[in-house]
């Protein structure tokens, strides 16, 4: 054999310790990546584990939905009828858009379209901090300004209504939907735009005729994840629409929302009991309706990637 | 494992041996059937106009099929009797081969470490011995004299042509055995170039360099044999001379020596 | 000169107009926050002292200071952080550093989305069915602080995957190329080049976890401790818990009423702090090009 034999390098099939860190590293990255589907699994899990018993054993589905009876701590004969809860829940709610949409859409359009340089800036970092409000300040404004405010204003006796939680809500939705309002103008190209500038058409022309339809998509997720947001929230509600039990019929009537009924009632119960059950049920619901938005919400964005 | 037997079957001095290489993006094929050697210590130029394969060829030898998507390779590659599809340790075959692409990358840290990432991966920890490892490298790849004074601000901001010879400095600071040249020059001023390739051709004596250029006169200066790279398929391997005596077989690779195309 | 057609000017009225409307709607998002905070110094500004923030509630919380309920937040948001801060930031570097394009990464970026979607109110549910029953943490700082971990790592995830992916894959193929590993890579060139981003989303997500009140409510904060928290394993005072409970709850006396402003206002002002760091942070570094 020649001297000149092409020597052969060990290390190329000697994993060293870089190796294996390497290896390593990726198997707990890899754990981290997947935490987020199992806590989302976990949450459903967790929360049916304990919802279940009450739903296979005494809940009576017709009643759950259509009776707006919920008595869970009568003694002789308690009854489970969450009608009027999702209604109170979905009133808040639906006021809570009215409020929202329009402005946040507006405020979104001026921000992404109209506003320039160190206005937008500022507007944008203003509408960040109003994002960073607590929903329990939230719910404290509500009950210490906005109540004595509304009872003056429209003379009624009671200021802790529908009306109350619903510009709460609607400004405490307001910021995320404005922001990924704004994110879906943004991601209109520009080219689109200086097409119809070269064709001579006016600032708001352009957003109406090309902006906002190129990014309709993404304004329904937008709309979409505001509502979940509202549907979801706890403590602002809890505290500014009065907390109790009716089926809504006009903005002054207080209402008792299914997120607040959980935080109000959760600590009072017997761990085990029906009416504990009960409200893991209530939670089950919340879960599976916010994680049907979310997802409608992502196909709809999904939808504008796609085009 | 790579048994006895398997090694003669290339030529005893062949630092790379590469065989029906065939090199894909997805249905695009950027090369076809490729093979030849690559001895120890020569400066191998590959020559060719753009998009005839010449960078698939190189980013195939350093297995950057594994992060560029959409890439699939054919065919076998021996990088000193090893086949680099079946070693265990590709970080240790990298490590072994330089690369310096024409888009120069200076990372987004100092100057010196840049040039001491390299050193540091593979255990080099003495600060005096980083900083004869970083002063000979940037004396080397032509940076020193600039940038002597300011190593600690940041590579990434420095001009393209610094960037250029900084990721020559850093290929070297690799002590490979292999080095990839890719168009070095580009972006480098002719004085400049000179004394690079005045250091590749001392390298020469330490290292196995593969040179693709678009310069002809470039090949000719520095590769002892050149391959000749066309449409995607090597038409030609030959002592770079042969190319300009006119001895090479194929009257495409005169052509495109004498400029007639490319 | 042209002169301006009759059409035109008519065109340049709309516009006006269109852009007065939409400011006025923009501002009036605003202006109401900016009128809630003035009324909040205006009635909390008063009760702050230095006395009010380092002593305890006296007589039955209709007196005294929010020490306990401020130190119970910093525990909360501590042991939080100690849980979301290296599981985000392992599942963003995941995601942008190794995960393919396939349906894999998708279903774990929807995850995220629903994880993020959650009511908080089911954060608390599932605190409670999890952390406080299952695992048997009782109601605790640690159930507490696990519960806001979860509500809040997709905060982490989403700000540390964005400033992971600000860097250029030039920079990881240069570092592979020289035969960095992967890991080497990360520790060397992507993480020291996104850490204040990371931070920034941190930053955030402090802000975040200190103002959360229903997920906390059955997990660990309680409305009235009389000493302060010595472990992990302790109940808990809470700033966002205290002010609901002096909001809702504690029977105010005349004097005492503005108590609970001066809860909302300290409450706020850490929450609004700590997001005008994380805003001014951000836009430093917007400023500070590093390629």
């Amino acid at each position: 054999m020649s001297s000149r034999l092409p020597r052969t390098l060990p290390d190329l099939d000697r994993r060293n310790l870089a190796w294996f860190v390497d290896k390593g590293m990726q198997v707990f990255m890899f754990v981290g990546g997947i935490s987020a589907i199992v806590l989302i699994i976990g949450i459903f899990v967790f929360i049916t584990k304990e919802g279940l018993p009450f739903i296979t054993g005494s809940m009576d589905f017709a009643e759950f939905f259509t009776s707006p009876n919920w008595r869970p701590t009568s003694e002789e004969n308690p009854t489970y009828g969450a009608l009027a809860l999702i209604a109170g829940t979905a009133s808040v709610t639906g006021l809570a858009m009215l409020v929202a949409v329009p402005f946040s859409l507006g405020a979104a359009i001026f921000i992404a379209e109209f506003a320039t340089g160190r206005t937008r800036e500022t507007l944008k970092i203003l509408v960040e901090m109003l994002a960073a409000i607590p929903s329990v300040v939230w719910g404290f404004i509500g009950l210490s300004l906005m109540n004595p405010l509304i009872i003056d204003t429209f003379d009624v006796p009671v200021g802790l209504n529908i009306l109350n939680a619903g510009i709460i809500l609607g400004l405490m939705a307001a910021p995320i939907m404005t922001t990924i309002a704004e994110d879906a103008l943004k991601a209109v190209p520009d080219t689109y735009r200086e097409a119809a500038e070269a064709m001579g058409a006016t600032r708001w022309q352009i957003v109406w005729r090309v902006v906002l339809p190129a990014s309709r998509n993404g304004l329904v997720a937008a709309v979409l994840l505001g509502v979940g947001r509202g549907f979801g929230e706890t403590m602002a509600v809890l505290m500014a629409s009065g907390h109790s039990i009716n089926m809504p019929g006009g903005i002054f009537d207080s209402v008792r929302a299914v997120t607040a009924t959980i935080a109000a009632e959760l600590g009072e119960t017997v761990q085990g009991s029906d009416h504990y059950r009960a409200l893991f049920t209530l939670g089950m619901l919340l879960f599976l309706v916010t994680f049907v938005i979310n997802l409608t919400a992502d196909l709809v964005v999904r939808g504008i990637r796609k085009k | 494992m790579v048994d006895a037997q398997h090694i003669p079957a290339v030529a005893p001095d062949a630092k790379v041996a590469v065989r029906d290489l065939t090199v894909r993006y997805g249905n695009h094929v950027a090369l076809k059937d490729v093979s030849l050697e690559i001895r120890e210590h020569e400066i191998f130029g590959i020559i060719g106009p753009a998009n005839s394969g010449k960078t698939s060829f190189l980013r195939a030898l350093n297995r950057m099929d594994t992060f560029t998507t959409g890439m699939s390779v054919e065919g076998t590659v021996e990088f000193s009797g090893h086949d680099i599809r079946t070693i265990k340790n590709l970080y240790a075959l990298r490590k072994r081969i330089g690369v310096v692409f024409p888009l120069p990358v200076g990372l987004p840290l100092s100057i010196y470490d840049n040039v001491a990432l390299s050193p540091r991966l593979r255990g080099v920890r003495k600060r005096a011995d980083l900083d004869v490892i970083v002063e000979r490298c940037l004396r080397r790849a032509a940076l020193w004299d600039e940038v002597k004074d300011r190593l600690k601000s940041l590579g990434s901001l420095l001009s393209g042509g610094q960037q250029q010879r900084l990721t020559i400095a850093r290929a070297l600071s690799q002590e490979p055995d292999l080095l990839l040249l890719d168009e070095f020059s580009i972006a480098v001023d002719p004085v400049t170039t000179m004394r690079i390739e005045d250091v590749l051709k001392e390298l020469k004596k330490e290292v196995t360099i593969v040179l693709v250029t678009n310069l002809v006169q470039q090949a000719r200066r520095l590769a002892d044999r050149t391959a000749f790279f066309l449409m995607s398929e090597c038409v030609e391997i030959a002592e770079t001379e042969a190319f300009f005596d006119g001895r090479v077989k194929d009257p495409r690779s005169v052509d495109y020596v004498e400029g007639r195309f490319g | 000169m042209f002169a301006a057609t009759e059409l035109n000017n008519g065109n340049r009225r709309t516009q006006t107009l269109i852009k007065v409307l939409l400011l006025t709607m923009t501002l009036l998002l605003i202006v109401p926050v900016l009128i809630i905070l003035t009324m909040l110094i205006v009635k909390g500004g008063p009760v702050l002292s230095f006395e009010f923030l380092f002593s305890d509630p006296k007589d039955e919380m209709t007196a005294g200071g929010i020490f306990p309920a401020l130190m119970g937040t910093v525990w909360l948001v501590s042991v939080a952080l100690l849980a979301s801060v290296p599981l985000g930031v392992a599942a963003a570097i995941y995601l942008s550093e190794y995960a393919g394009d396939n349906w894999f990464t998708r279903t774990i970026n929807l995850a995220i989305i629903n994880l993020a979607g959650v009511p908080s109110i089911v954060h608390a549910l599932f605190g409670v069915g999890a952390f406080v029953l299952f695992f048997k943490f009782g109601t605790s700082i640690l159930a507490a602080s696990l519960t806001l971990a979860v509500m809040t790592l997709p905060v982490v995830i989403v700000a540390t995957r964005e400033s992971l992916q600000a860097v250029p894959q030039a920079f990881r193929e240069a570092c592979w190329n020289m035969g960095a590993t992967r890991w080497q890579t990360i520790r060397r060139v992507v993480l020291p080049n996104s850490i204040s981003g990371i931070l920034t989303g941190v930053i955030l997500e402090v802000s975040r976890t200190a103002g959360e009140t229903a997920p906390i409510m059955f997990t660990g904060a309680v409305i009235f401790m009389p000493f302060l928290p010595e472990g992990v394993g302790d109940q808990t005072m809470a700033m966002s818990l205290h002010l609901y409970a002096m909001a809702t709850q504690v029977p105010l006396p005349e004097h005492a009423t503005n108590l609970p402003y001066g809860v909302a206002l300290v409450l706020i002002g850490m929450v609004l702090a700590m997001n005008a760091v994380s805003i001014g942070f951000r836009v430093w570094l917007r400023g500070k090009k590093k390629w």
